[in-house]
């Protein structure tokens, strides 16, 4: 039943190497962005919050799929940016990374400033009083808390940012879904058997995440 | 107003946020200037490309409005399918018995880990081999099978998160006035946590929305997002395109939204109610993840 695996025509690791490396720049390259969106939305500056907040409501209210596609067909092919990718498949590549990082900053945007709620108004009272500036206050005394507070919801979002990864199949980047679908469609036989390696691989991959974060995030949450 | 970060700003605060609001608006004007500078060397902003949307009539009557109301239509056969199957799981993962528990939780689990669009595949690949439906309806009885698949199981946390939001004391006292379990859950918890709910059922309706676009992409349904590819291939407009599709989503999701905002507010403000509420967002950013836990306030 399984011997479509021995075959040796299909790179099941390989294409689940590719969900992996998509998932891990993301998660870097959105980590990032979403610290410097939830930076302008809490910031004193009204222009910024205002770019923040428009930012956040139509990012997430567009689909991942519209986001993915428009960078191949609008970016790529109209425009012709590439990122410095030469071949076909590092464009692709580099193009879904950056829609995903687009998309789930938004996300993370989100939670850190949930997070910032969580800090008590008097540490910061107390930091000002010292004389720090915003920033200052920011990065030295309310980050750092915050990110405390935030990694379960983070978690949540690097999840399903590793499922969201399989869109990328809409743009022919070789990762786990597209695999599956080409599967599908030459072993119709071997249906479930196939469906059952590949959500096998997904529960790998997100199973360990949940429970390892969710360890963490207790032992660093802030008590208070 | 001061916040956790800032206070009331002084004259010299008031100045200093002048120059970050100059910074901001010189770089953000650099970066306009050059996505548009780039748009017009390639032609996209030529005055033919975007005109057709105002001018033409019919790409809103051929393409558009019937590709909306094919996402509205997956999207809202999904939800009517997910929801009932959605409370019966959720209630099912709350059960005493164990042999009820434990698969009911396995199956949430499993069908919460695997991507939509692997489910959607594998929908697809299901009506090919085991059933006569046609190729015409198949993208739509595909892409709702893996829709419901995946969002029964995140319904089935909410309505777990709504039902554990609610005080102890709610069944502690219709077990004292002597209601069975079956009563108590049928009289007391549902009705409660159904008004908890709302604001997460109808954020979940946004991620199901949004997640059409993916049966338009990999399927072939004929939703919003699949017109892309007819309306670029007669009016060659493809930026034009997307942003409009881009935009009919937003408007209809950011709608959605807002109601459940809207909703969340007014029920942690009413009088009459627990206050109990399962916050829209949790779910929305949970639909990915592990359980949403509804607080109350």
């Amino acid at each position: 039943m399984f011997d479509f695996l021995n075959s040796g025509q299909y790179d099941v690791l390989g294409a689940f190497w590719v969900t992996v490396q998509l998932t891990l720049y993301s998660a870097v390259g959105s980590l990032i962005w979403g610290t410097v969106l939830a930076g302008m939305r809490v910031s004193p500056v009204p222009l910024m919050r205002a770019f923040g907040t428009a930012y956040v409501d139509i990012v997430r209210n567009t689909p991942l799929t519209v986001i993915i596609i428009g960078c191949s067909l609008g970016l790529n092919q109209t425009l012709g940016i590439s990122l410095g990718g030469g071949t076909f498949k590092e464009i692709g590549f580099r193009l879904a990374v950056l829609g995903f990082i687009a998309y789930t900053g938004t996300f993370v945007c989100e939670a850190l400033r949930s997070g910032i709620n969580t800090v008590p108004v008097g540490q910061a009272e107390a930091a000002r009083a010292l004389g720090l500036s915003f920033f200052q206050v920011l990065t030295l005394i309310v980050l750092p808390q915050a990110f405390r507070a935030v990694i379960a919801p983070l978690t949540n979002v690097l999840i399903a940012l590793t499922k969201n990864t399989t869109v990328a199949a809409a743009i022919g980047v070789a990762e786990a879904a597209l695999l599956m679908k080409e599967m599908i469609e030459n072993e119709p036989q071997a249906l479930f058997a196939v469906f059952g390696v590949f959500a096998l691989g997904f529960v790998l991959l997100t199973l360990p995440t949940g429970l390892l974060l969710g360890w963490v995030a207790k032992r660093v949450a802030v008590k208070r | 107003m001061s916040s956790v970060l800032y206070d009331t700003p002084g004259p010299k605060a008031r100045v200093r946020n002048w120059i970050y609001t100059a910074a901001f608006l010189v770089v953000f004007g650099l970066a306009m200037w050059w996505v548009l500078a780039i748009m017009a060397e390639n032609h996209q902003l030529d005055a033919a490309k975007w005109s057709p949307f105002v001018t033409d009539g019919e790409i809103w009557t051929t393409f558009l409005l019937p590709g909306l109301g094919e996402t509205l239509k997956a999207g809202l056969i999904a939800m009517v399918i997910a929801l009932p199957l959605g409370a019966l799981l959720g209630i099912g993962r709350l059960s005493d018995h164990r042999w009820v528990r434990i698969p009911v939780g396995a199956w949430v689990e499993f069908f919460r880990a695997i991507p939509v669009l692997m489910l959607m595949l594998f929908g697809s690949a299901l009506y090919v081999r085991y059933s006569a439906v046609s190729s015409e309806l198949r993208p739509l009885y595909a892409v709702v099978t893996g829709l419901v698949l995946y969002n029964s199981a995140v319904i089935a946390e909410i309505v777990v998160a709504g039902i554990k939001s609610l005080p102890r004391g709610q069944t502690d006292a219709a077990k004292a006035i002597g209601m069975r379990k079956g009563q108590i859950m049928q009289h007391v918890l549902i009705p409660q946590a159904v008004t908890a709910m709302l604001p997460a059922l109808v954020s979940q309706l946004v991620v199901i929305l949004k997640d059409t676009a993916i049966g338009g992409a990999v399927l072939g349904l004929g939703e919003l997002l699949s017109m892309n590819r007819q309306i670029s291939a007669n009016y060659s407009n493809t930026i034009a395109t997307l942003v409009v599709i881009a935009l009919l989503f937003i408007l209809v999701n950011f709608a959605l939204t807002n109601t459940a905002s809207w909703l969340e507010r007014r029920l942690r403000k009413s009088q009459k109610g627990t206050g109990a509420v399962v916050a829209g967002d949790v779910a929305e950013v949970d639909a990915g993840g592990a359980a949403g836990v509804g607080q109350a306030p």
